[in-house]
């Protein structure tokens, strides 16, 4: 099943990705070509089949709740764009754009 | 008699233990190497001139005190993707082109504690994301055999900086093939190891069920030390595998008879050009020679595994590289009046296209009303392919296959086609999905001159048995004595 132009956007609207209109077109492309290889899955019988998430099983990888060293903030903070306050700063979170 | 630049650990070991050389001394050979050929190789993002002298003094301390070990005081290229603390790791991406890490990778701490030398950040793919290095956001790194081809991706200037001796040993990062494929197009050795066999903390994620940090060296007993030293189990990544961890170097010159060699006939049926199979049959004589039983075994769900990997790859990448939005680290687009368009174009602006088409493709793998068709139905197929590997090492104690399909092409010639250029990936995605571990050792040369790479793939934990091998093969074969003609600036 072909890839749209609205998957596209739906899509890039899930991943927080802006795209031209130009990246779009090209975007649209390359997924189909992608795509048609993956189709080829299809030919393979995996009814009964368990899904491998992870090749080895290893459960419950847990440790004591104890509190540890961790990073002090200024270093947690070193790379930040914009700070203020020993916070990040970002810009206002409910804008002028609709969702 | 050899320069210090074209020397192996295991030489410069024996050089620096007897005070021959100074590690220090060793150092500068290599920076001169590198102010050398780099303007034609560009391996490196970023050379760590000041701080790799002060290691190497280090390295001179623990050597006068008696303390060495295997990679005390030796030159490593770290591939850009492993962080090291204080020193700018970009992912060879400009979404990262400023970020420095405050912490090290736990095998960068290991490669500290052995008083190694970090010479540098090795260039490679953004994100990881590639089969050439053409994708990094800061330059092309040029394989130093033909400076007009790529040198395999995406632990590219890993492989590079290797061939080029501008570093001993290097470490990459190969989630599809990124170790191996540039060992194979620069003719040097790389390994991937055994999933959770070598510690992922520190490791900018990219596909977190398949990534695994290997290692790429001018010998296999190189390799064997590196590995050594850096595997081990790490609380911090949970994903790490809680076993012993051998000295590699045990395995090596064992001989080889009794092992029996599985050879995979799909690999020697898709895609595979006519030179690189001649090459591969001719190292399996080799094997033979060794007293190795050859022995047939079926791969049959290889022709499905490329596809099976884009799914898994890109589905994972698409929420690894989600943190990417310009909060607390890294690249933010400027005066963006709310945080959705600062997240939008910030991504926007800070990924590359090939980034772009891989979280695209995987979101929309995971996304409702395709999950099943897609991100499910690959990880049932990996479960498939996984058996089938456990299936044919029931028959064999080493599989042995072409690493890829032809020699290093040209720079620029399968960018434009991201199908064309997945392609290189076809025999080195099977291992990071069945998450055993493969080695590429050089078997010869193609007929304009470019290396071509033998791949041994081995059960889970057989990183013994495939150093063993690869190390009979190199003696038997002969460690290749040519060395690229790069022009000395």
């Amino acid at each position: 099943m072909p890839v749209t132009r609205a998957d596209v956007e739906y899509v890039a609207k899930l991943a927080r990705l802006g795209l031209t209109e130009e990246e779009k077109e090209r975007l649209l492309d390359d997924l189909n070509s992608i795509l048609d290889m993956a189709d080829q899955l299809g030919e393979l019988d995996t009814e009964d089949v368990e899904p491998t998430h992870h090749v080895q099983v290893i459960n419950n990888v847990f440790r004591e709740d104890e509190v540890r060293p961790s990073l002090p903030k200024e270093e947690v903070l070193a790379n930040a764009p914009e700070e203020q306050n020993g916070m990040f700063k970002v810009p206002r979170i409910v804008g002028e754009q609709e969702n | 008699m050899l320069e210090l630049h074209e020397m192996t650990a295991a030489r410069l070991r024996h050089l620096l233990d007897t005070g021959q050389i100074s590690a220090v001394e060793l150092t500068k050979a290599i920076l001169e190497r590198i102010d050398a050929v780099e303007d034609s190789v560009q391996a490196y993002i970023t050379v760590r001139r000041e701080e790799a002298l002060k290691e190497a003094a280090r390295a001179d301390e623990m050597i006068r005190r008696g303390e060495s070990q295997p990679l005390t005081g030796i030159p490593v290229a770290v591939k850009d993707n492993i962080c090291v603390r204080g020193t700018r790791t970009t992912c060879g991406s400009r979404i990262l082109a400023d970020f420095v890490p405050p912490y090290d990778a736990t095998v960068i701490g290991k490669l500290n504690e052995q008083g190694a030398v970090i010479i540098g950040k090795a260039n490679m793919d953004e994100f990881a994301m590639g089969s050439s290095t053409e994708t990094s956001a800061f330059k092309v790194t040029r394989n130093p055999w033909d400076l007009s081809r790529v040198p395999g991706g995406s632990s590219g200037g890993s492989g590079a900086a290797v061939a080029a001796d501008e570093a001993v040993i290097a470490l990459g990062s190969d989630t599809g093939g990124s170790v191996r494929l540039p060992a194979s197009y620069c003719g040097v050795v790389g390994m991937k190891p055994t999933y959770g066999l070598i510690s992922r903390y520190g490791l900018v994620a990219f596909a977190s069920s398949l990534d695994q940090i290997g290692i790429l060296s001018k010998t296999v007993a190189d390799c064997a030390d590196t590995l050594t030293a850096i595997a081990g189990h790490d609380r911090r990544d949970s994903t790490s595998l809680d076993v012993p961890v051998s000295d590699y170097r045990e395995y090596l010159g064992k001989n080889l008879r009794g092992m029996r060699a599985g050879i995979p006939k799909e690999y020697f049926e898709l895609r595979v050009s006519d030179e690189v199979k001649s090459l591969v049959e001719k190292a399996i004589d080799v094997f033979a020679d060794c007293g190795v039983e050859i022995v047939d075994v079926s791969l049959p769900l290889t022709k499905y595994a490329l596809a099976c990997y884009y799914l898994i790859a890109t589905a994972e990448a698409s929420s690894n590289l989600a943190r990417y939005d310009g909060v607390r680290y890294g690249y933010r687009s400027e005066e963006a009046p709310d945080t959705l368009t600062m997240f939008q174009k910030t991504r926007d602006e800070g990924f590359g296209a090939e980034a772009k088409r891989r979280i695209l493709l995987g979101t929309y793998a995971l996304s409702t009303g395709y999950y099943d068709q897609y991100y499910l139905k690959a990880l049932k197929v990996r479960t498939l392919l996984k058996e089938s590997f456990i299936k044919a090492f029931e028959d064999c104690d080493f599989m042995i296959a072409p690493t890829t399909p032809r020699t290093a092409f040209r720079i620029g010639e399968r960018i434009d086609d991201p199908v064309e250029m997945y392609a290189a990936d076809t025999y080195t995605v099977t291992a990071n999905l069945a998450g055993v571990p493969a080695l590429s050792i050089p078997c010869g040369f193609g007929s304009q001159g470019l290396p071509v790479g033998l791949q041994l793939m081995g059960p889970h934990l057989g990183e013994g048995q495939l150093l063993q091998a690869a190390y009979a093969f190199e003696q038997q074969a002969g460690v290749a004595e040519k060395r690229p003609a790069l022009e000395v600036s």
